[in-house]
């Protein structure tokens, strides 16, 4: 398997969330307007302004008290449900350099939740296009490291060959359950984007991996909307 | 810092109190976690949880303002279980010392203590002295009156029991950190503490920090890799502009400012060169002289000579007995007593204790002058809440400052390294470089002088004044001019300078006027050679520890690790064979530069050599104070509460002295205060988070920032929430007996009540980043606008950590 991958160890992640301020400079994404709801964790979710969200989490594990950041962003699947589930490669697309999964403004029209994401990624603009993450695809063609992992003061966003990464998530893995006996890669077969977590995945994020979403793979309704989709497309 | 931030990588042990290093200091936790994937434990203890203890091994919660008692018990512990490294502290420190039987502690006060004065005879602390003037020692450690049997009998009183009744800690959590942290005094192990304003912002500040100094010690961990004290100062130049005289008691170099009694330049040699009669000690502050007289020489050049006291009558000198810190400054300002104020890259209404106060003490000048970035709550302070602007005279002139990034310069970070950084873009506007402003104001106020010389024109037409190149400021001469200069062709130690020349090291600095030094310290930071703090070699020293002494340079004489001549046995060999800071092989130091060359206290043959010096060279008689007869409060810390604190006794001492006897205290009636009062039932304290930066003025402008904290925020435990009838997310209101903010609430199981003497006590915390002027709503206030009128006796930095609140649901 060839392309790029992130490795994201969140035992050494500190929630300073340099990341996600990274992510919007390097985007010249507008901030939101938000209110302190009671948490950090700011904006409340992904949008199509926000590709990268540092969700923050209390929970209380074995009498502990824990606090659990989890910077959460597109998977750039190896292989996209969105992709399959978009049918156009004018609109959602792979780079074979890479493997960044990536939108175009030809989303647009499309819905967010029939992509099938099974990590609840994808987010519709005002104007009807979609958004995500796009693996800062332009910095790593010119030899530069994604925003946010160039950010990172602590060594918890990594970014490098797929196999590379591979090796360091099950180095990492090793030395994190020495401390941590419940440490996990999380889907690390199946994405671009592997997590180290501590803790059961649910407590960081119900969709922190594909498991916790009611769906993966072909549904009947997305193989049925893949069979019509010929015709949908003539029409339009 | 005594160590610096790479060093924190070869720690066994970090204790993060204080502070809050994740957030705080982000960068920090890159050497955090190198150290912890070495295998280093981190312990945390704050009176909250927050993303510091998210990582920590281990964490804990005290109540705010009792870290002297969690400490105090730590010092207990470790004398009960003789877990000191006794080498170390028998013959690097001054626990040998015999003490004078006049010292003594009885119902929480030491012996000297004026009540009329509120302060304390030192005299009565003095160590016994023998027949040539040496301090009379018992390395054994057996004399009943030496500084480490006083000591013992000091701390034997901070029992966890009594501990962990006043900080509210768990008998338990206190034992595992005792335990983890004092592991470190065995010889070749190392603990290092990271703290900050947690610990500095206390009526006992000062001692906090004396309290862990006492435990590094005990443990053998100054002048160690991963050792050390080390203070995270909050802005990328505090360090800097500490050492090149911020503080109204200090000149350039740490120089004391000069009292109005000190008439002639030998009367301040007189009281401020310390003495030694003790041939093995150093002494270092006895080289004081050299370095007045040649900061003398920078200031007034040619126009200082031997006959006008080199100018010392031209420098101002303040008043004896009187303070000029920033509580009096703005208690005078308070009292109509201060015309006009320069308000230069500060925001007093937004970052001030007792904001309030200073708000109205601004409604007293004639006039103010904001040097800032942007206008700010300070400059505006007359058109903000509660201000009647047609009833306020002041007249403010904003002068636009440039960002740092907009000029060269340089910093000089918590780990002394003075860093060399070149201008990005060119500054936008009209705004200008601090250095351009000074200049340009000294050019016209020369000017002022020149047609009219009035009264006492000399200390402005005497001064050296010629900073610029091409009509702009130079940081480059005033960087050489900091460095010194030799003013004529001498021979120093055997060596020639040619006049005009930069002076290489302190070492070569004169008395006679034949040198110059803006700052002592910074001598050899810019000499011949080039700029020492443009390097940017990532090569390492000799001992592979990550000093890597070719990038940036550092004070004094690029020493990466202060006190590095106890970090070896008294041959000169490192206690840490693994990370060594200093070697003697024979004939000389390897390493880091040592603090002073002299061999090592043993000859090769084991026998005390002559030529040697005591390691702790900056204290007269060469050894590390666990006994510190200097300080205001005391000569060892004692646990006091808070000027504002939710108990009636203090369970150390008993009833008899609850508050620091020394503490800084003001009178006015913007000075409320209120102890163990039904109206504010709650402890409270102040921090910051990490996205954003002081009072905000350089971050609430920016959408991306806001985005991430919105609103000025409240954080409380579950069990208060539900006491006070406060959802999460809703908006309340918390007021002191000074004034009141309104917050959104955060109701987190990262705040839990604690029992303190049997009771529940609840604390809340807010950030002080906040302020009237952004954003647009105005309703996003200073938590300053809440924290009480006091400070340290010594540095009279006021006391915002610990104070009593009230909170209630908005309604």
């Amino acid at each position: 398997m060839k392309g790029k991958a992130f490795f994201i160890d969140t035992t050494l992640c500190t929630a300073c969330r340099g990341c996600q301020v990274a992510c919007k400079q390097w985007h010249d994404l507008p901030a939101e307007k938000t209110v302190n709801r009671g948490s950090y964790q700011n904006p409340e979710d992904l949008s199509f302004f926000t590709y990268k969200l540092l969700r923050m989490k209390e929970e209380v594990v074995d009498g502990k008290l824990k606090w659990l950041f989890f910077p959460d962003q597109c998977r750039h699947c190896i292989e996209p449900p969105c992709k399959d589930q978009a049918g156009d490669p004018d609109a959602v697309y792979s780079d074979p350099a890479t493997g960044a999964v990536l939108y175009t403004a030809n989303t647009k029209g499309l819905d967010p939740d029939e992509l099938e994401c099974p990590y609840d990624i994808p987010r519709k603009g005002p104007d009807g296009i979609i958004a995500k993450c796009d693996m800062c695809n332009d910095r790593v063609h010119n030899g530069l490291l994604p925003a946010c992992v160039k950010t990172c003061p602590t060594g918890a966003m990594n970014f490098g060959d797929l196999a590379e990464m591979t090796d360091l998530a099950k180095k990492r893995l090793e030395k994190a359950r020495e401390k941590y006996p419940k440490a996990a890669l999380l889907d690390p077969l199946d994405v671009r984007v592997i997590y180290l977590v501590t803790e059961s995945p649910d407590l960081y994020h119900e969709s922190a991996v594909a498991a916790f979403r009611p769906v993966r793979g072909v549904t009947r309704q997305s193989a049925l909307k893949k069979l019509i989709k010929p015709f949908t497309s003539m029409a339009s | 810092m005594t160590n610096h931030w790479i060093d924190i990588k070869n720690s066994d042990c970090i204790l993060i109190m204080g502070s809050n290093a994740a957030e705080n200091h982000p960068i920090s936790f890159k050497y955090v976690t190198e150290a912890m994937e070495n295998g280093a434990k981190l312990i945390n203890v704050d009176p909250r949880f927050t993303r510091t203890s998210a990582k920590a091994d281990f964490y804990t919660a005290l109540r705010s303002g009792t870290d002297i008692a969690f400490l105090g018990g730590m010092i207990k512990y470790i004398m009960d279980n003789k877990l000191y490294n006794y080498e170390y502290v028998r013959q690097y420190t001054n626990a040998p010392f015999i003490v004078n039987k006049d010292f003594n502690f009885k119902d929480g006060l030491f012996s000297g203590y004026d009540k009329e004065k509120r302060a304390y005879d030192k005299k009565k602390w003095a160590f016994d002295m023998d027949e040539d003037g040496v301090p009379k020692m018992d390395r054994e450690l057996a004399d009943e009156r030496c500084v480490f049997n006083l000591l013992k009998q000091h701390f034997n009183r901070y029992d966890v029991k009594t501990v962990s009744s006043i900080t509210g800690t768990s008998e338990e959590d206190l034992l595992t950190v005792y335990k983890t942290y004092s592991a470190t005094g065995v010889t070749g192990k190392a603990a290092t503490i990271m703290y900050a304003m947690g610990w500095t912002q206390h009526t006992v500040g000062v001692q906090n920090i004396r309290t862990m100094a006492i435990i590094q010690l005990l443990l053998g961990n100054m002048g160690v890799a991963g050792g050390g004290v080390n203070a995270l100062r909050g802005e990328s130049n505090v360090q800097g502009s500490t050492d090149h005289c911020l503080l109204w008691h200090i000149w350039p170099g740490y120089l004391g400012t000069p009292r109005a009694s000190m008439k002639k330049l030998s009367d301040y040699h007189e009281k401020n060169t310390p003495k030694t009669n003790d041939p093995l000690s150093a002494n270092w502050w006895g080289n004081k002289p050299k370095y007045m007289v040649s900061t003398l020489k920078s200031f007034f050049g040619k126009n200082a000579t031997k006959h006008n006291d080199f100018g010392y009558n031209w420098m101002p000198k303040v008043d004896n007995g009187v303070h000029y810190s920033w509580l009096d400054l703005f208690d005078e300002m308070y009292k109509g007593n201060i015309e006009g104020f320069f308000s230069w890259g500060q925001n007093p209404a937004c970052s001030g204790t007792n904001a309030g106060k200073n708000r109205e003490g601004m409604k007293n000048l004639k006039w103010m002058v904001n040097v800032n970035l942007f206008d700010n709550e300070t400059g505006s302070f007359w058109n903000g809440p509660g201000m009647n602007p047609s009833t306020i005279k002041t007249e403010v002139f904003m002068l636009p400052a440039c960002v740092s990034v907009e000029k060269e310069g340089s910093i000089t970070n918590s780990g002394r390294w003075m860093q060399w950084r070149y201008q990005g873009p060119k500054p936008l506007g009209n705004s200008r470089p601090d250095g351009d402003i000074i200049m340009d104001l000294g050019d016209r106020i020369r000017k002022l002088y020149e047609n009219d010389p009035g009264a006492f024109p000399e200390a402005i037409l005497n001064l050296k004044w010629d900073y610029l190149t091409h009509g702009e400021y130079d940081p480059h001469k005033v960087a050489k001019e900091i460095n010194g200069y030799f003013l004529k062709d001498i021979t120093v130690k055997g060596k020639a300078f040619k006049k005009g020349t930069l002076v290489p090291s302190f070492a070569y600095l004169k008395d006679d006027g034949s040198t110059s030094s803006g700052n002592w310290l910074y001598c050899n930071s810019y000499t011949e050679k080039g700029n020492m703090s443009a390097r940017r070699s990532g090569k390492d020293a000799s001992n592979n520890i990550g000093l890597y002494p070719e990038f940036s340079w550092c004070w004094p004489v690029n020493r990466r690790i202060i006190y590095n001549r106890a970090s070896v046995d008294l041959s000169g060999q490192p206690w840490d064979k693994e990370n060594p800071v200093i070697a003697w092989n024979g004939k000389k130091w390897e390493g880091d530069v040592p603090d002073g060359g002299w061999p090592p206290m043993l000859t090769e043959d084991g026998k005390p050599n002559p030529k040697a010096k005591h390691p702790f060279i900056m204290r007269p008689h060469g050894h590390a104070q666990i006994y510190g007869p200097g300080r205001a409060d005391g000569p060892f810390p004692e646990h006091y509460e808070p000027l504002e604190c939710p108990v009636a006794e203090n369970m150390i001492s008993g009833n008899s002295q609850l508050v620091n006897p020394t503490a800084a205290i003001y009178s006015t009636k913007a000075d409320a205060h209120a102890s163990c009062d039904a109206r504010f039932p709650f402890v409270g304290t102040t921090y910051r988070v990490v996205e954003h930066w002081q009072t905000g003025l350089m971050t609430r402008p920016q959408p991306w920032l806001m985005e991430l904290q919105p609103q000025m925020f409240v954080e409380m435990s579950e069990e208060l929430g539900k006491l006070r009838g406060i959802e999460n997310g809703e908006r309340v209101k918390v007021s002191s007996a000074r004034g009141s903010v309104e917050c959104s609430a955060i109701v987190t199981k990262r705040f839990k009540p604690f029992k303190i003497g049997g009771v529940d006590i609840h604390q809340i915390g807010l950030p002080w980043h906040f302020g009237w002027r952004w954003p647009e709503s105005g309703a996003e206030e200073s938590a300053n606008l809440l924290t009480p009128p006091t400070g340290d006796p010594n540095t009279r930095i006021p006391e915002t950590k610990a104070f009593m609140v009230n909170v209630a649901k908005l309604t």
